[in-house]
């Protein structure tokens, strides 16, 4: 996947003197030493990642934890004290004014917490702004921007004022006027934090959709980590200005690089982030192969069977691909009966899982089920099966984890 | 006890020393305002006093409704029934020309303070001093140096009154939502862009509050200008108190309070965004946002 965006040991320090700041952090000082020595804070230290085209990239912490300073390095709305932000390959760190300017008309656009819309312009005014900044004439940015707030639902409060519509609407607006320059990147400054649950939702969605429509770059802060997972193709976590670990959703629940991360799940229901995959089991349940096991009829199966102490096992085809599943009652049957083909023995009623099925789902199948249940990949692979007893133990072990 | 720090007679030489060294240039400066403000006072004489208050009190009605209209219609009927017309005409000429310099000189310093820190520095002492030097002092070297009449009125006059302005559209640009100015900049704004698209349009309540306070403290001011021959309500004030005459003190004191209300309300209203202003209309109470 292409690089859009490239950063390399940035730094940035708040203070008077910074390149003191810096000497001490190089010669091995700590952030606390220096605040505690100068009075000079490290908003952001050494961070060093890569976010790839059309990617949501979404950069989680507490307060405080530089997470906000970060954002605006990547746009130079804060100046970095060192290292490079390559935007497409061009380091915006070191870019001269004018360049830097026609950077953030042509190509970035960033959405803000607290909306800031300017008060004295109308709505369509507002989305349009971008453009007229950029010296684009009235009519055509006009038409342009109608565009984008029809796409956002706002087209009717066009002629409106900002502070006559809702927070919502007034966020939808801030998202039309990111959208109208039609830029690569989009910065999101903790963009939806300000609206209600019910209205934060609705915006996630509005986010996704309009992002499968047209795949942009998007740099996400956010607190919130139902946020995160769910419009988050890989989240950075931030401590006191370093970033501490970077990964999918799934990866960070599932590997938590130390404590502080994990706090982050602390009263969160984690079940909603793990899937089907997470939990199957590969060897919980006998696996045969549909051409091999079954040469000389059931009687090798059925002892195989009996041998570790299972009543069931799953068959799959030479490439791995799911076929069904067989107990050792359906192939006694299909043997009394004088059947040899396995298609008599398969059981009918055991759809399997795909692996991308969440817990939630899970839990709900496999009640119903006195079987285990298999999983398997978008094309088929059989991936492992889920008993009750795993999905218990898999909770139990959660919780204790995060009690 | 021994004076050992002879400030004022420093504060002397200087005045002489701009006195006898400055080549025509206060001169030329005196002119200029002196033929501004004439030119102010001609126009608004001209205009016949029926037609100029019928003016006033229906730009009351647009701005501030028919309440409003209504007081500025008595408090017209009164001056012009008084017979202070025309000298009113002339605090007036006084006060719009002293207002106009002091809005030119005073919004950029403004400005140039909030954006930056050292400007701001320097410059608040001296607004402090303009501001509490009692008014009367500027009188004396304003004379001296552009004689008697009403350039001297209208200059000490632009050094007292110009403080508000300053301080409020540096006050008012400094307050500006810091997110609304980085949306200017994120979105490609050079830096004169940011300041007419955003912070000048979000200081503009804060900077009408400014001009609405140096208008009130040039009204004041003007009055005591008269005692450099600045003319207008000012000297009849002043022929009161020397006369001790309680009758002609009140009449021209009246008029001055008048033109006070109708000066405050009418530019304070050009300040508030058009829902309080209709907040103001129906309820006819203030009503904070």
């Amino acid at each position: 996947m292409q690089e859009k965006i490239v950063v390399k040991d940035l730094y940035k320090v708040f203070g008077p003197k910074p390149d003191l700041a810096m000497q001490l952090l190089r010669s091995g000082k700590d952030k606390d030493y220096i605040v505690r020595e100068t009075g000079m804070v490290i908003g952001v230290q050494n961070a060093n990642f890569q976010i790839n085209a059309g990617e949501i990239f979404v950069i989680m912490g507490l307060s405080g934890s530089g997470k906000s300073t970060l954002i605006r390095l990547i746009n130079r709305l804060i100046e970095p004290t060192a290292g490079q932000v390559l935007v497409d390959g061009q380091d915006v760190a070191s870019m001269p004014p004018q360049q830097l300017i026609k950077l953030r008309r042509r190509d970035m656009a960033m959405v803000f917490q607290s909306f800031a819309l300017l008060p004295h312009l109308t709505v369509l005014a507002n989305a349009a702004f971008g453009l007229e900044v950029a010296g684009v004439p009235r009519k055509e940015r006009e038409a342009r921007a109608m565009k984008v707030l029809e796409q956002v639902g706002l087209s009717a409060f066009a002629n409106r004022y900002p502070r006559e519509l809702s927070g919502g609407m007034q966020q939808r607006a801030g998202l039309a006027r990111a959208l109208v320059v039609n830029p690569s990147l989009m910065l999101m400054d903790e963009a939806f934090s300000a609206l209600d649950p019910l209205k934060r939702t609705e915006m996630q969605g509005l986010l996704l959709d309009l992002q499968r429509e047209h795949q942009r770059t998007i740099i996400f802060v956010s607190h919130d980590l139902d946020e995160a997972c769910r419009i988050g193709n890989r989240i950075a976590i931030m401590e006191g200005g370093r970033i501490v670990q970077i990964g999918t959703p799934d990866e960070i629940i599932r590997n938590p690089a130390d404590e502080y991360v994990r706090a982050f799940f602390n009263g969160v229901d984690v079940n909603k982030y793990l899937s089907a995959k997470d939990i199957a089991d590969a060897d919980a349940v006998p696996v045969f192969s549909a051409a091999q096991d079954f040469g000389d009829g059931f009687h090798a199966a059925i002892e195989r069977l009996r041998s570790v102490k299972r009543n069931y096992g799953f068959v799959v085809d030479s490439e791995r691909k799911f076929v069904g599943a067989v107990s050792i009652d359906s192939m006694i049957r299909s043997l009394e009966s004088g059947a040899k083909e396995l298609s008599h023995a398969l059981m009918g009623d055991l759809p399997p899982v795909r692996c991308d099925l969440n817990l939630r789902d899970l839990i709900g199948r496999i009640v119903r089920m006195p079987y285990p249940l298999p999983v398997i990949e978008a094309q088929g692979h059989y991936v492992g099966a889920v008993t009750q007893t795993i999905l218990l133990k898999k909770m139990a072990k959660e919780e204790m984890t995060h009690a | 006890m021994r004076e050992f720090l002879p400030i004022g007679e420093w504060a002397e030489k200087t005045v002489n020393f701009i006195l006898e060294n400055d080549h025509g240039v206060l001169a030329g400066l005196g002119d200029i305002v002196g033929y501004s403000t004439e030119l102010i006072e001609q126009l608004l004489h001209l205009i016949p006093d029926w037609l100029l208050a019928s003016t006033i009190v229906a730009l009351g009605f647009w701005r501030l409704g028919w309440k409003f209209a209504v007081v500025a219609a008595g408090a017209l009927t009164i001056i012009i029934g008084t017979g202070f017309w025309p000298a009113t005409m002339v605090t007036l000429a006084l006060i719009i020309s002293a207002t106009l310099i002091s809005l030119c000189v005073g919004i950029p310093l403004g400005i140039a303070a909030a954006l930056n820190r050292r400007i701001n520095y320097l410059l608040r002492p001296v607004l402090d001093f303009m501001q509490t030097m009692p008014a009367f002092v500027y009188l004396i070297p304003a004379a001296m140096l552009f004689g008697l009449g009403r350039v001297p009125a209208v200059l000490a006059t632009v050094i007292f009154a110009m403080p508000p302005v300053v301080r409020l559209t540096a006050l008012g640009i400094r307050h500006v939502n810091k997110e609304q100015v980085e949306a200017g900049i994120t979105f490609g704004c050079t830096p004169l862009q940011v300041l007419l698209k955003i912070q000048i349009p979000g200081a503009l309540p804060s900077i009408m509050a400014g001009i609405n306070q140096t208008i009130m403290m040039a009204l004041s001011m003007v009055i005591i200008a008269s005692m450099v021959g600045g003319g207008g309500l000012g000297n009849n004030v002043l022929a009161s108190i020397q006369r001790l005459d309680i009758g002609l003190g009140f009449e021209s004191g009246l008029a001055v309070v008048l033109l006070a209300i109708i000066l405050d309300r009418l530019t304070e209203s050009f300040g508030l965004r058009k829902e309080e202003r209709i907040a103001r209309r129906t309820n006819g109470q203030g009503q904070d946002s």
